[in-house]
């Protein structure tokens, strides 16, 4: 199994690097792939496995444990949607969705739904349909436990800020929050926090979700300001045209909700860090 | 000037005085320099023994993610020199070719792979087998990665091929052809199976800079290779960034030092050899190996 | 079809690219040259120091010794070359990574240039008086210098490529602008990389051919 990977990776890249040196870099031919098709989400579903995305870097929204398994908020919705469906725990098979690479995994149908911290916008509903919102989440900065300097976007203007390059929250502090910040982008939050601790950065800036993952995991260390920057409405991410498995989904949402599962796995994982979690966010999608 | 000592004289008593004194004086400056390095880490506290001990003590961390790492990056390094091989020796055949149809575009070909960075080769073979292939998408990196290590090692193992055959005494291939073999026999049967042996140190050296290179992948990418894994083990241990980025590069270090040490053991095992006509392609010995080594 | 250059500043992104080559082959040939002196040196600890920092950084990837220069003498060490901002702090920080990695290369090439200096010269000079430092300084480097310039070709090119990994650290070179173009304009992948690829090879075939018609004028015949 592994072996014939390999071989099939072998043979690929050997194909494609004769042909590339061949022709020089000439027009490639092939369409896109189209796999999955227009089937609905409820009726894959019906085959007893599904494909999640999330995130697998993200503490208290979807990590990947050394036990080789995930854990977090995001984690949790995602089972109790696949549950609904009647997909078992086990039956789930969990793959990291990368922010920029979202969309065409969708798309493409390597992923059933995606569960990523995945906010709701106009630009990313021309290309997939979301279900929910399940979570109301804030863009917020995290400072050091002992560092009281900074209380809102105002105390910005001067202050050495991180965060993840590409990202909207790196964009509003460029170009709306502190245009006079002094802002480095790296790769991951961990190579941010390794600043945070160190005293190198003043404040790392993104949801206040994933704040709350590190702040927990780091407890006396970091802390979050709760300076409510934006509005992020976290949706679950399916194919576009999908009205029966985005109804399935907000159903699912709905009764997480009810049920208090919502509550209980919110406190859990952006409890500890001192984070209110509020009201659930009403279906709107 | 083989021994470096022929640049000075035997040191005499006033000269060994003063080498002492240069001694002590490199050492403690060097000291100074660790002192600080330990001492600005130790009161941010990324000496904290938390930070360092789940390397020792949770297994789970080489387990879970330091071993699968090893693992990709010697999958993609391993998969990359065994495709690049046979395409670097086809291109460093054809280039050698007596017709200039054969040898013009085959040299530029080679050329034009040499000159662009392997970052940009990577990222375009992942762009392309995103938009023309269904490869999956866990699955990409690692067909991205492979790519544009095969593009950029297959030119330079080609140039190696080349000068391992040009190595050759002239009179291999005068006996050869003088017993009426065409040039096709004489290159498989005469010239190429005593080039390998000659080149064998070169190709073993450029397996150096290829795993060096898929660290590429990781940054670039996202491929799961060896340094990625420094963010979901500091996600999992309270942020260890600084230690795991040590224990990574001590792990590649020791990896490379392997196989710089398999390299330098054939380069002598093949001078040391009474058959063959001794020729060696040393590592670094041709100009453009030279310039695979700095990548 | 090329509408859409307009929109980004490719010869600004291969600006950067160059300037950072530019400092880096000067900073490595510095310390390059540094290194070889200290590997010839009569002082065992500078030969063994010189010796075993080659090995370390010749064995590691410059990915991870680019991004603990940031990570590590910068957000860690709180080392900030005088850098105003973090821009520039990144760009300084790559450049002293390059320099660190690549003069293990420079130094690699002397010292075999080192190798085809005659003995006799050497012996000539002691015989004169000089000392290790006059007899490398005056008499051996600058005929070894003569012998590696095609060497040293080698490791510039290999810079010029090399100084793409600035990109891990957010440095705005040309791999960075490419990066972002593929990403944004995924109907054009074919020309966005015929544009940077043409780009490098520009920046590096005249680089080789001007520096192999160097090597040739400046080799010492013997």
């Amino acid at each position: 199994m592994r072996f014939s990977r390999v071989l099939r990776v072998g043979a690929v890249v050997a194909a494609t690097s004769l042909a590339l040196a061949a022709c020089g870099g000439g027009n490639g031919g092939g369409g896109g792939g189209d796999e999955g098709g227009n089937e609905s989400l409820v009726s894959r579903a019906e085959s007893g496995r599904l494909t999640v995305g999330i995130k697998i870097d993200q503490p208290g929204l979807g990590l990947q444990t050394p036990d080789g398994g995930y854990e977090g908020f995001d984690v949790d919705v995602a089972k109790y949607i696949a549950k609904e469906l009647g997909v078992e725990e086990g039956d789930i098979e969990f793959v990291e969705t990368p922010s920029a690479q979202r969309e065409n995994m969708i798309e493409k149908g390597d992923v059933d739904f995606i569960v990523a911290s995945y906010s709701i916008t106009d630009e990313r509903k021309q290309k997939v349909d979301f279900a929910g919102p399940y979570f109301l989440a804030h863009q917020d900065l995290l400072v050091r436990a002992d560092d009281n300097s900074i209380q809102g976007a105002e105390d910005l203007n001067g202050k050495k800020l991180c965060s993840v390059r590409g990202s909207t929250s790196a964009q509003n502090v460029k170009e709306d929050f502190a245009k006079d910040a002094d802002l480095q982008e790296y790769a991951g939050y961990s190579e941010c926090l390794t600043g945070l601790e160190n005293g190198a950065v003043d404040a790392l800036t993104t949801d206040d979700t994933i704040l709350a993952g590190y702040a927990a995991q780091n407890p006396g260390k970091f802390k979050l300001v709760g300076a409510n920057l934006s509005d992020e409405n976290y949706g679950v991410g399916l194919k576009k045209g999908d009205t029966e498995g985005r109804t399935a989904i907000n159903n699912a949402i709905k009764k997480m909700q009810d049920s208090g599962e919502w509550k209980k796995s919110a406190e859990k994982w952006f409890g500890p860090s001192g984070y209110q979690v509020g009201e659930p966010p009403a279906i709107e999608q | 000037m083989s021994a470096p000592s022929v640049l000075y004289d035997a040191p005499g008593p006033k000269a060994k005085a003063r080498n002492v004194g240069y001694t002590i004086a490199f050492l403690v400056a060097l000291a100074a320099v660790i002192w600080w390095v330990l001492a600005t880490m130790a009161e941010k506290g990324q000496l904290d023994g938390e930070k360092w001990s789940p390397f020792v003590t949770d297994g789970r961390i080489w387990t879970t993610f330091i071993l699968p790492g090893v693992q990709n990056t010697l999958i993609a390094a391993g998969l990359s020199i065994l495709i690049a091989l046979p395409i670097g020796a086809l291109f460093g055949i054809l280039r050698l070719s007596d017709h200039v149809w054969v040898r013009w575009p085959s040299a530029t070909v080679v050329e034009f792979f040499r000159a662009v960075p392997v970052l940009i080769l990577m990222f375009f073979a992942n762009e392309f087998y995103f938009n023309f292939t269904d490869i999956a998408s866990d699955q990409r990196p690692l067909y991205a990665v492979v790519t544009g290590l095969v593009l950029y090692n297959g030119s330079v193992l080609a140039e190696v091929v080349r000068a391992g055959i040009l190595s050759l005494p002239k009179g291999q291939t005068e006996a050869a052809q003088a017993l009426g073999l065409r040039k096709t026999q004489t290159m498989t049967n005469v010239l190429l199976p005593q080039a390998v042996t000659a080149m064998l140190p070169a190709i073993v050296s450029q397996i150096v800079v290829i795993v060096k290179d898929t660290a590429l992948g990781g940054a670039a990418l996202g491929f799961a290779e060896l340094l990625s894994r420094i963010r979901p083990i500091s996600n999992n241990y309270g942020q260890n960034m600084i230690a795991t980025l040590v224990i990574v590069a001590v792990i590649f270090i020791v990896l490379n030092f392997i196989i710089t040490s398999a390299a330098s053991w054939l380069e002598k095992w093949n001078r040391q050899r009474k058959k063959g006509t001794g020729a060696v392609v040393a590592p670094g010995a041709v100009d453009d190996v030279a310039t695979g080594q700095a990548v | 079809m090329f509408d859409f250059l307009s929109e980004y500043d490719v010869l600004g992104a291969f600006w950067v690219t160059v300037q950072l080559t530019f400092f880096s082959a000067i900073g490595s040939l510095i310390w390059g040259t540094i290194l070889a002196g200290m590997r010839v040196s009569p002082v065992p600890l500078m030969r063994g120091f010189a010796a075993s920092y080659i090995n370390l950084m010749r064995n590691t990837p410059l990915t991870l010794i680019i991004l603990a220069c940031s990570l590590g003498l910068n957000q860690t060490l709180g080392m900030t070359l005088a850098g105003q901002n973090f821009e520039q702090q990144n760009y300084r920080l790559a450049i002293l990574g390059f320099v660190a990695y690549t003069a293990t290369f420079v130094c690699e090439s002397i010292r075999s240039g080192i190798n085809t200096v005659p003995v006799g010269q050497a012996e000539a000079a002691r015989a004169l008086g000089l000392g290790f430092t006059q007899v490398l300084g005056i008499v051996v480097l600058p005929q070894a210098f003569r012998s590696v310039v095609g060497p040293l070709a080698s490791v510039l090119i290999a810079l010029t490529k090399n100084t793409t990994i600035a990109s891990t650290i957010g440095v705005a070179e040309a791999s960075l602008l490419m990066s972002e173009m593929i990403e944004n304009e995924s109907d054009k992948i074919f020309l966005v990389f015929a544009i940077f690829a043409l780009g490098f090879v520009i920046l590096t075939l005249p680089t080789g051919l001007l520096l192999g018609w160097v090597a040739k004028k400046a080799a010492v015949k013997r």
